[in-house]
């Protein structure tokens, strides 16, 4: 009987492990899709960054790039609240 | 009315609003996918979402201040920046600790909706008047809409399709403002009252 109850818990605590293994990969995958999303606008409309046609753009216009942002956004996410998800994850194995 | 040279022009401000709900949306998803236990672990992360929601009330009142093209427009911007406040408020207080109750998520709720009955109120034009137009009605009736989310959370703050909603009604949001500009078509429409039109 005893047996049974450690194989059952051992199952349950193997479930729980890859619940937060899928979790951690989710969560690490936001950032990179993010950059993703940003990454492919600047291919499908290259005339919204003015980066790339600086000439005669005013202040405000070189500072709104809109894809870049998406960029920006994704790569903060992943280098600055990834990390720390996981490990908070991974420690509450 | 805007400054020719000095002001950012309308579309840039929608961008860079667009920009502060991405991240809200990210750490929305954030939140949901790895629960608010593991959430809470670092304290510093539970202030993060109520945070930007706070600073993205205080920056509306520039907006109010600097694109008043109207009083309905004032009226407009500065409701909204009051919702996103006491929201972003609310939200604070409870993760500080100092407030309880669940239903402070109601707050959230109102601030869809004042910020969607804002986005209708201060449209004068028809759908397809030109994108903005389209933009404006589609985001506020995306918001009116998407308040039934966070109206969930506050009922049962533990649902995952209540909160997967909500977060990705922020990607929604941020995907239409990123889409904005001031003079361009809709679906093939663009009046001859919208200014010059560019893509």
């Amino acid at each position: 009987m005893s047996a049974d109850i450690a194989h059952e818990l051992h199952e349950r605590k193997d479930h729980e492990l890859a619940r937060r293994a899928v979790r951690a990969r989710l969560v690490t995958g936001i950032g990179p899709a993010t950059m993703l999303a940003g990454l492919v606008w600047v291919l499908v409309q290259p005339w919204r960054l003015t980066l790339l046609h600086p000439h005669g753009q005013g202040f405000w216009w070189l500072l709104a790039e809109p894809p870049l942002y998406v960029v920006l956004v994704g790569l903060v996410f992943r280098l600055v609240v990834a990390p720390g998800l996981v490990e908070d994850l991974e420690e509450g194995r | 009315m805007i400054v020719a040279g000095i002001e950012p022009r309308a579309e840039m401000v929608h961008w860079w609003f667009a920009t502060g709900i991405l991240v809200l949306a990210l750490l929305a998803f954030a939140e949901t996918i790895v629960g608010p236990e593991v959430w809470g672990a670092r304290p510093w992360r539970r202030y993060l979402w109520p945070g930007m929601l706070f600073l993205l009330g205080i920056l509306m009142w520039p907006v109010m201040a600097l694109y008043t093209n109207s009083m309905i427009h004032m009226v407009a911007h500065g409701s909204w920046a009051q919702a996103l406040m006491v929201a972003g408020g609310a939200e604070l207080g409870v993760a500080r600790g100092k407030l309880h109750s669940q239903y402070w998520r109601l707050t959230s709720a109102g601030a869809l909706l004042v910020s969607g009955a804002a986005f209708l109120v201060h449209e004068q034009n028809g759908w397809l008047f030109g994108r903005a137009a389209f933009l404006h009605h589609a985001l506020g009736w995306t918001l009116l809409v998407a308040s039934v989310f966070p109206f969930a959370q506050a009922i049962r703050p533990r649902s995952i399709v209540a909160a997967s909603g909500f977060a990705t009604t922020l990607v929604v949001i941020a995907v239409l403002l990123y889409c904005d500009r001031d003079s361009a078509a809709i679906f093939g429409h663009f009046s001859q009252f919208a200014g010059v039109m560019h893509r």
